[in-house]
């Protein structure tokens, strides 16, 4: 990912919807608002305000700088490995469909490896790790899980380096610039609104 | 049927009888031997212009990726989609309409609506192009947008508003004559992803493809300054008469008078 991508992608995008957002907020009752709880807010249950699409894609774009780092890629290991290999079969097996993911949301997006929580309640339950794609500004949040992971797949993540070639964009992404030291920080912070293993309810 | 819109080139060959026997799927209720059926795909169909033609506001390069990438992978991928199933054969037009499906789009949309959108952007510019439009069109102008300068405003803030990937399109569409005094005018629209004015009954006469992909390499995030280049410099007023001489087919742009005795809403 060149320096000149991160000139426009950093300094340009990121900072316009930054930009644009506070003057959307500016002397509004928002002002004040955690961004997460301003994106939520603003999603509106589907019936997005005006300050959606920028509170999200500065949201996304914070988050998704963390996900990266020079020498990262390769594989996960401890806790996050286990719950991949757990919930995926193998860690090839959610590479695989991460990558698919990322490849077909058509159009602007993003594709997020997060944790979601269990459903149901009186049987054996426990949250799980899932692959999903938003379109746009829209991520996970919203639909009340936990982001771990994300790639940009808005063309200009990856246009000025790789042009129409996406695929090659998101392997390199896995391969070389992932941060699972940050994934691993981020699922400790999820397991305090979500139990990742086997629970059993003793009936009440 | 707006074939003439639709510029794919369909290949419709005679074959000879031995494939008559081998595919019975294509001999339903007609068995007769003059019957020829006919087997089709979408080719991508040159640039009406060279590739470098349109620098220094669109480069060749950005030509090299955007038609000889984008452009043919959606048109490769729609028929490998459609090979083999009574989708064969649809005019492009029809087929993204069929695709659209009222709103849950099948398989195939995205890459229909795409490649029909295409085609129409690559006609819709052209070098040494933008100006101001002469005669009907821009009387029509006029008329529905106050002012060339107004529509310009307008379409380049629909341009540039359209957030993520998409389309600003002109469009004839029909108008209720009780409201308007008309029967039909000229508005502007901007459409996500694939979609295009078709799905909803208009006549596109202008687009162009806000897509990241067709300004990056030129413009990089300034895509206001991509979308002035391309009105002032590209759009091919040319095409856009000829196209609202054809939507005349199906709209009537011009006053009609409905005195109140003679009409009344039941």
């Amino acid at each position: 990912m060149s320096k000149q991508t991160l000139e426009f992608h950093w300094g340009k995008h990121h900072r316009a919807y930054v930009d644009n957002l506070n003057k959307q907020i500016k002397g509004t009752e928002l002002e004040g608002l955690q961004l997460g709880d301003l994106v939520k807010h603003a999603y509106n249950n589907g019936n997005p305000t005006a300050y959606f699409n920028n509170a999200g894609q500065a949201w996304n774009h914070d988050f998704f700088w963390e996900s990266l780092k020079p020498g990262g890629g390769k594989k996960p290991t401890g806790e996050v490995l286990h719950l991949i290999e757990r919930d995926f079969g193998s860690f090839e097996a959610f590479a695989d469909e991460f990558k698919q993911a990322a490849a077909t949301q058509f159009g602007s997006g993003w594709a997020w490896l997060v944790g979601i929580p269990a459903g149901s309640h009186g049987e054996d339950k426990f949250g799980k790790l899932a692959i999903e794609k938003t379109k746009d500004a829209v991520n996970p949040l919203v639909l009340g899980h936990y982001p771990l992971l994300t790639i940009d797949v808005w063309e200009h993540a990856y246009y000025l380096d790789y042009q129409n070639r996406r695929p090659d964009y998101i392997s390199t992404f896995i391969d070389e610039l992932i941060s699972w030291e940050a994934v691993t920080a981020r699922l400790e912070q999820a397991k305090a609104t979500i139990n990742f293993y086997d629970v059993k309810m003793s009936s009440i | 049927m707006a074939t003439a819109t639709c510029s794919s080139i369909l290949r419709a060959t005679p074959w000879p009888s031995q494939i008559l026997s081998s595919s019975p799927s294509l001999r339903k209720g007609n068995t007769r031997s003059s019957y020829r059926p006919i087997m089709m795909e979408f080719h991508l169909r040159p640039l009406p212009f060279e590739m470098d033609a349109l620098e220094p506001y669109m480069s060749k390069q950005t030509l090299e990726f955007h038609w000889g990438k984008h452009h043919r992978t959606y048109v490769d991928n729609l028929n490998k989609q459609i090979k083999g199933t009574e989708l064969e054969g649809m005019q492009l037009d029809e087929l993204l309409k069929h695709g659209y499906n009222n709103g849950n789009p099948t398989a195939y949309f995205n890459n229909a609506g795409q490649a029909w959108n295409h085609d129409f952007f690559w006609e819709s510019i052209k070098p040494g192009g933008g100006k101001k439009p002469t005669g009907e069109v821009l009387h029509l102008i006029e008329r529905d947008f106050g002012s060339f300068e107004a529509f310009v405003d307008e379409f380049k803030q629909a341009a540039a508003t359209q957030f993520g990937s998409g389309w600003a399109w002109l469009v004839g569409m029909p108008t209720d004559p009780l409201v308007e005094n008309k029967f039909g005018k000229l508005a502007i629209e901007k459409t996500p992803n694939a979609l295009n004015p078709l799905i909803v009954g208009h006549v596109p006469l202008l687009t162009i493809d806000v897509w990241e992909h067709a300004y990056y390499l030129d413009y990089q995030n300034r895509r206001p300054d991509y979308i002035s280049t391309v009105i002032n410099e590209l759009i091919s007023w040319e095409v856009v008469t000829a196209r609202l001489e054809r939507a005349k087919a199906t709209i009537n742009f011009y006053d009609v008078v409905v005195p109140d005795d003679q009409y009344k809403y039941k």
